[in-house]
């Protein structure tokens, strides 16, 4: 038999747990010539500012050990652009569908909320990890009641359900999110990238333009686990897992973790299918475990002692 | 192994040997080390329909490409292909001048073997090294109509750089120009395309993540007609752009 995959969140159903993570999946569009956009869970859209943005100058990103730094800066073509050029296109397909938002202050994501409000997509999620300007660049995501703040304004001018997508470059992880999830968070993605940097030993530079950049890929998916695990156990909303998935069976873990979904990042760029093929991956471990429904999984982790 | 650091590597791939146009990449797994994430971009040295063999020219610089050299015949690779946009070889070319420098040498054969196909008369500048870097020089000659040689210590044919012979070759003009090579040495044919009123194609490199449009790591700043700039992909929009509109220079700082 057929094992269930389709989880629900806030009252939306996915067909499965997995879900293309931001930045890395363009518009959906990109990746249409290679895979089947209707398979996959969601798509979480390449973060969105009010106006277009430029980005940062080249190179914009560095291989390091099972990792990859990115520097993009948030290029994207703006939120008006989107709604009226790229969206129509992604609505073709059955998936849900995440806009991510971005801003440099609390007021910018509130109006990019504002513009969405009558536009048929899933979810919004706030992506904190930006400097916030009026603090000095600080990222949102760094503080509690900055999480709270921001939240609780973006809140009320959504009118979909809003994931808060929290920063890993904090101090501790626990109080962020139930600082999201008091301001009325919907869900919680996590992780976005971790602060990194690589330089040329040859060059005696760094190898970003931008000096330092996101770390993702496998190498981060041990302080992801860790986190997604912390913060499943401080709150009760739905959570996306993310970071260093390449496998059905990374994505296994982060639902014993306490994830409801995963996010699927940086092996996009290795492989257009991967998505894809991490969704049968997924199934076929489901066969093998004799697992009939993906949601047994959520939460699974089993704790004993060890002596 | 071709020259010292340079490889010849040879797979089969029916759908890239069929559909690979001059200037496009195949984006190449490492195999055997997964630390190692990212796909390594390569051009497309040139192809067999008939057989499906595609032919990829390349130096060994670092862990990636030193992988590949180790690789041995009947292995498996991961490829992903073509991919960019390519040379754009209309019917009004009659003429073209085809500069290439180092690395950059490699897409040009696939693309003189189209040019020569089309009729069109071509006159390749190829800077080498040394003569110990030469290489393919035959095959080169069989597809133009005239191959000029630099080699920057003068060891094989002229001494110093293809960007100094340019100009003097220029005072015939060709219909097109198409380059590829360093920066230093594409900034010199920018310049002297502008000079001469030349179309000219030039292929760049940028670091690459997913080399199919989605990620936007790989951008290159071009020019916009308000004056302004954009950054454009080097794996989707490009490698192929016009020379002027590209910024060669130090990256705008504007966000
Ligand atoms: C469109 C395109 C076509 C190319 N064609 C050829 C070719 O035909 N022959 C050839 O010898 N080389 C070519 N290159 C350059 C080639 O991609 C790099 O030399 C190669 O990726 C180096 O990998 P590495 O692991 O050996 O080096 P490392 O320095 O260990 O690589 C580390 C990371 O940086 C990236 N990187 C390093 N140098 C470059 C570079 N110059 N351009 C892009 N990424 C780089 C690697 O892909 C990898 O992700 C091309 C590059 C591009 C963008
Ligand atoms: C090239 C690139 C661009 C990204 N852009 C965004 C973005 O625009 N907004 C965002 O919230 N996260 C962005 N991220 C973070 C990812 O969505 C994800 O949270 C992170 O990479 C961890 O997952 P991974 O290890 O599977 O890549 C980006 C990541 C990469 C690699
Ligand atoms: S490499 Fe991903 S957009 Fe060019």
């Amino acid at each position: 038999m057929k094992p269930r995959m389709s989880v629900k969140i806030c009252g939306v159903s996915f067909k499965n747990p997995v879900i293309a993570a931001s930045g890395t999946f363009g518009f959906g569009r990109e990746y249409a010539e290679y895979v089947d956009l209707n398979m996959l869970g969601g798509i979480a859209v390449k973060g969105l500012t009010l106006l277009p943005r430029k980005g940062n100058p080249p190179p914009r990103i560095a291989e390091t050990s099972s990792g990859i730094l990115n520097s993009v800066g948030l290029q994207n073509p703006g939120v008006d652009y989107f709604i009226e050029h790229e969206l129509p296109k992604l609505l073709k397909y059955d998936t849900r569908i995440i806009v991510n938002i971005n801003g440099n202050t609390i007021d910018e994501y509130c109006r990019i909320a504002e513009k969405l409000r009558d536009v048929p997509i899933h979810f919004l999620e706030l992506n904190i990890s930006c400097p916030n300007v009026k603090q000095g660049g600080v990222a949102f995501g760094t503080h509690p009641d900055v999480v709270y703040d921001i939240t609780r304004s973006v809140k009320a001018h959504a009118k979909q359900p809003v994931l808060v997508k929290l920063t890993p470059n904090v101090t501790d992880i626990k109080e962020i999110a139930i600082a999201a999830e008091k301001a009325g968070g919907d869900g919680i993605s996590l992780i976005n990238t971790v602060l990194g940097m690589a330089i040329d030993a040859k060059k005696r530079r760094p190898v970003l333009a931008n000096i330092v950049g996101g770390l993702s890929g496998p190498a981060i998916k041990p302080i992801a686990l860790r986190m997604v695990w912390e913060v499943a156990q401080v709150v009760s909303i739905p959570i996306i897992g993310m970071g260093g998935i390449t496998t059905g069976e990374d994505v296994v873990e982060f639902l014993l973790a306490g994830a409801t979904a995963v996010g699927v990042g940086t092996a996009n760029l290795i492989s257009p299918t991967a998505c894809i093929d991490i969704v049968n991956q997924l199934e076929e471990y489901m066969v093998q475990n004799g697992i009939e429904d993906v949601n047994e999984l959520i939460g699974g982790l089993e704790i004993k002692s060890f002596c | 192994m071709i020259a010292p650091h340079m490889y010849k590597m040879a797979f089969l791939s029916k759908g890239i040997a069929l559909n690979a146009n001059p200037g496009q990449f195949v984006h190449i797994k490492v195999p055997g080390d997964n630390s190692l994430l990212l796909r390594r971009p390569i051009s497309i040295h040139d192809v067999h329909p008939q057989t499906g063999m595609v032919e990829i020219v390349y130096q060994v610089v670092g862990k990636g490409t030193r992988i590949l050299s180790g690789m041995n015949a009947g292995q498996f690779i991961d490829v992903l292909g073509p991919l960019g946009n390519g040379f754009t070889i209309s019917r009004e070319i009659k003429s073209a001048l085809v500069v290439g420098g180092g690395c950059g040498i490699a897409p040009l054969k696939l693309l003189m073997r189209r040019l020569k196909d089309m009729g069109v008369v071509v006159k390749a500048l190829l800077g080498f090294r040394s003569r110990e870097a030469v290489y393919g020089l035959e095959e080169f000659e069989m597809l133009s109509d005239r191959v000029l040689v630099t080699t920057d210590d003068g060891s094989l044919g002229r001494r110093g750089l293809v960007t100094q012979v340019l100009g003097e070759e220029l005072q015939q003009l060709p219909d097109m120009m198409f380059a590829c090579g360093p920066t230093p040495m594409l900034r010199i044919v920018q310049q002297l395309a502008r000079e001469y009123s030349v179309p000219c194609q030039m292929s760049l490199e940028e670091r690459m993540g997913c080399g199919i449009g989605g990620c936007l790591v790989c951008s290159c700043a071009v020019r916009t007609p308000d004056g302004g700039f954009e950054y454009k992909r080097v794996c989707k929009d490009g490698p192929v752009f016009w020379s002027q509109e590209v910024m060669l220079d130090e990256a705008p700082n504007e966000r």
